[in-house]
């Protein structure tokens, strides 16, 4: 089984390691291949169409944090100009589960902020698999501010498990870091598009995802607890996640049909980390098109907007 | 303890396993959950409903918690007409519309949250207490709706605000509308801050997840009662993901004061007056400034 492919996608991965092998028989022997590669490849693309057809949210709950799915470092590469990132909370440390910093999208300058988990063991336990501690938290408040204060729009990019349930990230304040952040988004003088790219972690999502307009890819997902942790809790047995799942809507074309989000964005056939360029691409269009929605609105208006878009969450 | 107990009224005594603190409807003697003292209920009710041995802080039903601290005779409650909403059609291994139903027969209420306006001695305030015993005292749409109602209120009469938190964090079967309502909630409450309107915010056991990470951490001042358990995530979980047992004493009302996240932990006892006397204090100046003493005419 190879690692890189999920369960589902193993049909795919045996397909692709067979167009390889034919690959480098065809160029160590000078053989043309050609036709029979094309035609696997057809073939290739027709099983991941299969494939991809019929998701259920358990599958997409996987997707969403897929080993080569894309984080946020990936778009802001694609997407923006060059990066200054910004480090530190100012009280205690940098955490690198948040990154942060000043770019521009298409010329204009804007803030850029998101999760980022880690590609290599290395990497990943640096930035604590995208978990967020408080200096996390703080660091995104203070680069918020700091946003609203040059009137620089804000884009959130969200990507986590949840906050870190840590002995130290408690003893920090995680509560009243998350808290806290959840006020302050809700009254910044400044456009804040937040988009989901991969898990949308209960809490630990939201406190950088208080926004004017929130995006959703087609294979994220955003949920109170994560299918594990409500199977778990609820039929108590961590064997019912796919179940948990379903249950709970958290794939993004089920909340786009709640109202919980505001646009989906499509991902390419086979999702984004099998055509990463092609996403960012489709997200820089929505990026660049909702901001221009909300430059028409004032200040004043922009907080209320971002107010009332919450009220919709209640009941009658 | 439970031996001679045993002997002595069979009857009581399976009664006493589990969660008994509020609900033995008829009960004559409650066991202390702290130092196992057997306490005479009346007297419990009396000294309310902390052990007069240990001092432990039983849990309050909302409805009693309110009753607790509210003024008698000045009590109205409000929005008791918003009820929960079952937007998922969710179903675990039950449906989420029995366990609510379930829970509202057991507690008698509609929702895990109730809100009344009242007064503290002179001072009148709007006040909410949630309920652990409805569903864990979890944070659904109708919570936060109730939440939000309250704060429109107290500003609307320039009020302060006390809310009293006790849950297990958002409930589960709404998804991803209980998680907003920590953004509605927490946006709420700063509304009452750029309006200068007070907000108290009571902490008690046990307190978790996504209500400690939204609006019960954003009072003006935050206040918890002894030896409450507060905190993020919950105890278990950090086990799993530290796997390491946590130290004595963690997430207490005690470690929250001692990291800076509480501005005091206060005895049940002296509650009412403590937070009357804030209150009187951080609204000396609005008070002053339009002339207007806590009985005014509006209430």
């Amino acid at each position: 089984m190879n690692p890189n492919y999920l369960t589902f996608e193993q049909p795919i991965a045996e397909l692709e390691a067979k167009i390889e092998e034919l690959r480098l028989v065809g160029s160590n022997r000078g053989v043309n291949l050609a036709d029979e590669v094309i035609n696997l490849e057809n073939k290739c693309a027709k099983l991941i169409q299969s494939i991809f057809k019929s998701l259920t949210p358990w599958q997409i709950s996987q997707l969403a944090r897929h080993p080569k799915r894309p984080h946020t470092l990936d778009y802001i590469k694609l997407i923006f100009g060059e990066f200054d990132e910004l480090h530190g909370d100012r009280q205690f440390a940098d955490d690198l589960a948040i990154i942060a910093g000043i770019t521009e999208l298409d010329g204009k300058p804007v803030v850029v902020l998101g999760h980022q988990k880690g590609r290599e063991v290395k990497e990943k336990i640096q930035r604590n698999f995208g978990m967020p501690r408080p200096e996390g938290y703080r660091k995104a408040a203070r680069i918020m501010s700091f946003a609203e204060r040059f009137r620089l729009p804000i884009f959130t990019f969200i990507d986590t498990p949840g906050a870190y349930p840590g002995v130290d990230a408690e003893k920090r304040g995680q509560s009243e870091a998350i808290a806290s952040n959840l006020a302050l988004m809700s009254r910044l003088k400044t456009p804040i598009i937040s988009t989901v790219i991969g898990e949308g972690g209960s809490g630990g999502a939201l406190a950088i995802g208080v926004c004017n307009t929130l995006l959703a890819l087609q294979y994220s997902t955003y949920s109170v607890i994560s299918p594990e942790g409500c199977a778990s809790i609820l039929w108590k047995t961590a064997d019912k996640s796919a179940e948990a799942a379903a249950a709970m809507g958290l794939h993004a074309d089920r909340l786009l049909e709640l109202g919980l989000i505001d646009r989906l964005i499509t991902e390419p056939l086979g999702g984004a980390h099998r055509n990463t360029v092609e996403m960012a691409l489709q997200l820089k269009q929505a990026l660049t098109h909702e901001l221009q929605k909300l430059s028409t609105l004032s200040d004043t208006e922009l907080v209320e907007q971002r107010y009332s878009r919450l009220q919709i969450f209640g009941v009658p | 303890m439970t031996n001679w107990l045993n002997r002595l009224i069979p009857s009581l005594s399976s009664k006493l396993e589990g969660d008994v603190s509020s609900h033995i409807p008829k009960g004559i003697w409650n066991k202390c959950k702290q130092c196992d003292a057997i306490l005479y209920q009346p007297e419990l009710d009396r000294n309310m409903h902390v052990c007069q041995k240990c001092d432990y802080h039983f849990r309050l039903s909302a409805r009693q918690r309110l009753s607790l601290f509210l003024n008698q005779n000045t009590v109205e409650e409000l929005f008791q007409t918003v009820k929960p909403l079952d937007r998922l059609k969710f179903k675990d291994t039950k449906k989420y519309k029995d366990r609510l139903l379930s829970a509202q027969k057991t507690t008698g209420e509609i929702e895990a949250i109730l809100c009344m306006k009242g007064a503290l001695d002179d001072v009148q305030v709007v006040a909410l207490a949630s309920d652990f015993n409805f569903m864990a005292g979890s944070m659904s749409s109708a919570v936060g709706e109730k939440f939000v109602r309250a704060v429109d209120h107290a500003l609307g009469l320039k009020l302060p605000l006390i809310c009293f938190a006790v849950s297990g964090g958002a409930r589960m079967q709404e998804s991803l509308f209980s998680l907003m309502q920590m953004a509605r909630t927490s946006a709420a409450v700063e509304k009452m801050k750029q309006q200068g309107i007070p907000f108290i915010s009571v902490l008690t056991d046990p307190c978790y997840g996504g209500v400690t990470a939204s609006y019960a951490m954003l009072g003006d001042i935050n206040i918890a009662e002894p030896k409450a358990s507060i905190g993020f995530a919950g105890p278990r979980v950090i086990e799993q993901t530290v796997r390491e047992k946590l130290p004595e004493g963690f997430q207490s009302s005690e470690f929250l004061m001692e990291h800076g996240a509480i501005d005091m932990v206060i005895h049940r006892h002296h509650l009412k007056a403590t937070i009357t006397r804030l209150l009187r204090r951080m609204l000396a100046y609005q008070h002053s400034k339009v002339g207007l003493l806590a009985h005014h005419k509006d209430f």
